[in-house]
């Protein structure tokens, strides 16, 4: 069959990226115009000395931080002890993974916020401490879908049953052998998810908003009723941080067990012209 | 955000257990143990809060039988409610479901250079992820009162967009800007579907007389349909529970069902715990028909893709 | 004049050309087997044939008719695939009538002629199924039928058996062959296994790297390979070291014995050809007929079950020869000495 050059597909493409681009340039183009008559990246200056930008980015980054490793340790083992004895729950256990897709945050944050106030066993809402906690326990939830597939994919991808095995014939323990050879196996997958999940709870809104946090996500909402400029400056940056997030899980998920996650410069000169 | 539907491997899962050997410790009665921190974690701080949730959804503040929430979620403002999420959700879902199939077909299947379709794809994987404040604030500098194109638009073309009865603040606007998560996640999830479609089926079509209209009649529609149809529901119902965004374009005046119980959580309208429960397992409600009809279409599919 | 016929066709993808100047005539009916290994641009002449792929030069002529420039959708052809290929959102019954449906065959007219497909594969019954609902060798058979509804002028078969068990790759063989004799259709078969070829077709051509080395009937390609590649590709092979003593008579020095073969060399006395002998043509120990005997030791004994293969160093190069199992008789130990013969017309002459 002959080719003809793809008319269409060329033109479908160019307005999909239109629509995609424009918004970001747009963005930028604002974020520049603070001081009248001039560009400046005065707005980003603006945001980066207020206060607050810095103490509620820093609350969301222990948030997030704290919520990547909960749920590292929350889904790490189970989804390896699951696999290795006990194959019959898995579905079951993924299944339940999976359930956070179709609770929306608000739902979820409602149902905690009456589940563990101030008359309930466990009033975590009482404190701020609390309060915190519940947070970094919604992000776990929120992030949990990814999480476990990430990990329960790598695990699959390594044959875990055979490798436990091997180890033990060898001699080693039971805990020798997750911290040699399931953990360094899985560690790119775990990186990958943890990546996804600070992208989710950084700038989250709802859950921090309710739960009355001072984290960044309400904060935006804030500056964007206040303030003209600065909201696009950190639309921008956000965008960024996304794009460099998304890389950093994409590098994480395709590297394989014992390679860097960055490659030494030679190669990635070399991989780039594959 | 996202979701993640790339058929999870079913590798790894092996069906005879091995045998006990010597020195290593006798399994089996002890090992459920292994899984109580996760269930507990589960339950506790999933389906607890959730069924907590369900059952006041059916008591009265005084913690008797009713169905009367049931009944006042058909209220006129809040079936307005629910009608409007719906509506918006569906012109969202439709709208993104047109658009990424076509952008997917494009770069899939379209016959472009072969670093167009990973631009595309990568870009997606941002994009579908970009979702919530920021998002609202780069349409606004975009489409807002004052944003470029409305700008360009009315120096360049002479174009009042919001006198044409526009805005970024209300349902077309919302719809347009869901879209760019939307799209994306479309393209990502319809894009193993486009790549099940085997050259092989065109090819054995066209060695039989047919034309490229009548294969994608006869095959390659009825084909992906399933799988259409099940990104699509996975879009409404992705539009269905978004709020921040919606929050950072109207300041919670345009009131979308999770609006509405954002409020309600906030005390802001009048404050009925118990009917705030209701509209919780409203959405729920939602969300569970449109996905579980999602995984169903989409076992369909893969069943086919073999 | 040839019904299909194939001139001068060169297929290059950028700068790789993996079909050179290739030409065949297939008569009316005839069963024509591609064979060669993997790469070797068999599939890329089929789909020319077919339409999907555009000559860079050469012509295609069905009966008569230059096909090279038509679409594939107007050419008439039948093609079954590797991979089945049904669709899979169809029933069996509408995967067969596809064709007629797309030619807008009235309706009773398609039912019938579904039904007689389904028959003449031995699936009657499956009408109703969809393809995830069976095996293999009956995709294969459906698609078979899919292919046959149509009347096609020519059939193509890419590596059908392929994907399938060995069991019902056998049998379906046989059963292909039988069908395509009974509708004396055109067939050119494509195959990577030299047994297929061999056993199904009228006449076998064997490729390499983009080249016919040789077009003729099975007995020839296997008893006289034209080329080394043919002959070690087509059948186990020995070679061994000779040089020509008299090439007008045919005589080769062999391990310093005079080896007559009957018939005249082409190249001069004194030069080093390669002799190859076909693991069937050699014995252990002598017999009747087998007029030349070497010394040689026994490297390897494996055992089959009804067949013993040996392989046995006679210093001028190594042969495989296959031995019948007695009982009475157990297989030289390895390491042994033996004698080994055979007849000097068996022996086939391959130029360096
Ligand atoms: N579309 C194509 N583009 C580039 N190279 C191709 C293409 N199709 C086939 N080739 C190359 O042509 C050669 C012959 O392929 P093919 O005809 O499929 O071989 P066979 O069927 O004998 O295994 C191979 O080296 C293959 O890599
Ligand atoms: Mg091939």
């Amino acid at each position: 069959m002959t080719r003809r050059f793809p008319i269409l597909p060329t033109l479908i493409v160019l307005a999909g990226a239109a629509y995609f681009l424009v918004p970001l340039y747009a963005a930028f183009q604002f974020s520049l115009q603070m001081k009248r008559g001039e560009l400046s990246f005065e707005a980003y200056r603006s945001v980066f000395e207020s206060s607050t930008f810095l103490s509620t980015l820093t609350f969301s980054t222990v948030a997030s931080a704290a919520a990547i490793f909960f749920g590292a340790v929350l889904v790490v083992p189970t989804a390896y002890w699951v696999r290795l004895k006990l194959p019959k729950l898995r579905p079951v256990v993924e299944f339940l993974s999976l359930l956070p897709l179709i609770i929306p945050p608000v739902v979820l944050v409602f149902g905690h916020i009456r589940l563990f106030g101030s008359n309930s066993i466990l009033p975590l809402t009482m404190s701020s401490w609390g309060t915190n906690i519940l947070l970094v326990i919604g992000y776990v939830v929120l992030s949990m879908p990814y999480m476990f597939r990430a990990v329960d994919n790598g695990m699959a991808s390594i044959d875990i049953a055979t490798l436990t095995e091997a180890a033990e014939s060898l001699g080693a323990s039971r805990l020798r052998t997750i911290i040699d050879v399931i953990f360094p196996n899985v560690r790119s997958a775990i990186v990958s998810g943890a990546f996804l999940t600070f992208s989710i709870s950084l700038g989250e809104f709802v859950l921090a908003s309710l739960l009355n946090r001072p984290a960044f996500g309400p904060y935006m909402v804030q500056l964007g009723q206040d303030y003209a400029y600065q909201p696009a400056a950190l639309a921008i940056m956000s965008f960024a941080l996304t794009w460099i997030l998304m890389a950093l899980m994409q590098m994480a998920a395709t590297r394989k067990p014992g390679q860097r996650l960055f490659r030494p410069s030679r190669s990635l000169a070399a991989s780039k012209s594959q | 955000m996202t979701a993640m539907t790339e058929a999870g491997t079913a590798a790894g899962l092996r069906e005879s257990a091995p045998q006990p050997r010597a020195g290593v410790p006798a399994r089996g009665r002890w090992d459920w143990l292994g899984a109580v921190p996760f269930l507990a974690f589960v339950i506790i701080f999933m389906l607890a809060p959730v069924s907590y949730l369900i059952i006041g959804a059916f008591q009265t503040p005084k913690g008797a039988f009713t169905l009367g929430n049931i009944a006042d979620l058909a209220s006129p403002n809040i079936a307005a409610s629910y009608w409007l999420s719906i509506r918006l959700s569906l012109a969202s879902a439709l709208i993104g479901t047109v658009t990424g199939l076509m952008l997917a077909w494009a770069v899939v299947l379209g016959g472009l250079p072969g670093w167009v379709r990973s631009a595309v794809t990568t870009f997606s994987g941002v994009a579908s992820n970009f979702a919530g404040v920021p998002l609202a604030f780069a349409f606004i500098a975009t489409l807002g009162r004052i944003g470029l194109v409305t700008v360009i638009l009315r120096k360049v073309f002479h174009i009042n967009l919001y006198a044409t009865g526009f805005s970024l603040f209300s349902f077309w606007g919302l719809a347009l800007t869901y879209l760019y998560f939307q799209m994306p996640l479309m393209l990502l999830v319809i894009t193993p579907a486009l790549e099940g479609l085997k050259r092989e089926w065109e090819e054995a079509a066209a060695s039989l007389g047919a034309s490229r209209l009548q294969y994608w009649r006869f095959v390659g529609a009825p084909v992906l349909a399933p799988s259409v149809l099940g990104c699509f529901l996975l879009l409404f119902a992705n539009a269905f529970g978004t709020l921040a965004t919606v929050i950072a374009l109207t300041g919670s005046n345009f009131s979308v069902v999770p609006i509405l119980l954002f409020q309600q959580i906030r005390g802001n309208v009048l404050y009925n715990p118990n009917l705030g429960y209701a509209l919780a397992v409203g959405m729920i409600a939602i969300m569970i028909v449109t996905n579980t009809a999602y995984l169903v279409l989409r076992t369909r599919a893969e069943r086919w893709q073999k | 004049m040839s019904f299909l016929t194939i001139s001068a066709l060169r297929k290059s993808f950028g700068a790789n050309t993996v079909v050179k100047e290739f030409d065949l005539g297939v008569q009316k009916g005839e069963f024509i087997s591609l064979l060669g290994p993997s790469g070797c641009g068999k599939t890329t002449v089929l789909r020319m044939v077919a339409g999907f792929e555009t000559p860079s030069a050469g012509r295609i002529h069905i009966d008569g008719q230059d096909v090279t420039a038509l679409r594939p959708n107007q050419r008439n052809i039948g093609m079954v695939f590797q991979a089945y290929a049904l669709f899979p959102n169809l029933s069996v019954a509408e995967n067969v009538a596809f064709g007629l449906r797309a030619a807008r065959v009235p309706k009773p007219q398609i039912a019938a002629r579904v039904a007689e497909m389904l028959e003449l594969i031995g699936l009657p019954d499956l009408g109703g199924r969809y393809p995830f609902q069976l095996s293999g060798g009956q995709q294969q058979r459906i698609a078979l039928a899919r292919a046959l509804a149509v009347q096609p002028r020519v059939l193509l078969l890419d590596e059908p058996l392929s994907a399938l068990d060995a069991k019902i790759r056998v049998s379906l063989r046989t059963e292909i062959r039988e069908i395509q004799r009974r509708l004396g259709i055109t067939t050119i078969f494509v195959t990577h296994d030299q047994e297929e070829a061999l056993s199904m077709s009228d006449r076998v051509v064997v490729m390499n790297g983009g080249i016919a080395e040789q077009v003729g009937a099975p007995f020839e390609i296997y008893n006289q390979p034209a080329t080394r590649f043919v002959a070690g590709f087509v059948g186990t092979l020995n070679t061994l070291q000779a040089t020509v003593a008299d090439a007008q008579t045919g005589t080769l020095s062999l391990d310093g014995q005079h080896v007559r073969l009957g018939r005249a060399l082409k190249v001069p006395a004194g030069s080093a050809v390669s002799v190859a002998l076909r693991p069937e043509a050699v014995r252990l120990g002598r017999a009747e007929g087998l007029d030349v005997v070497l010394k040689a030791r026994i490297d390897e004994v494996n055992f089959l079950g009804s067949v013993i293969r040996i392989r046995a160093d006679m210093g001028v190069g190594k042969v495989s020869l296959d031995t019948f199992n007695r009982a009475d008789a157990p297989p030289p130990p390895v390491g042994s000495e033996a004698e080994v013969s055979f007849a000097a017309r068996d022996a086939i002459v391959l130029d360096h």
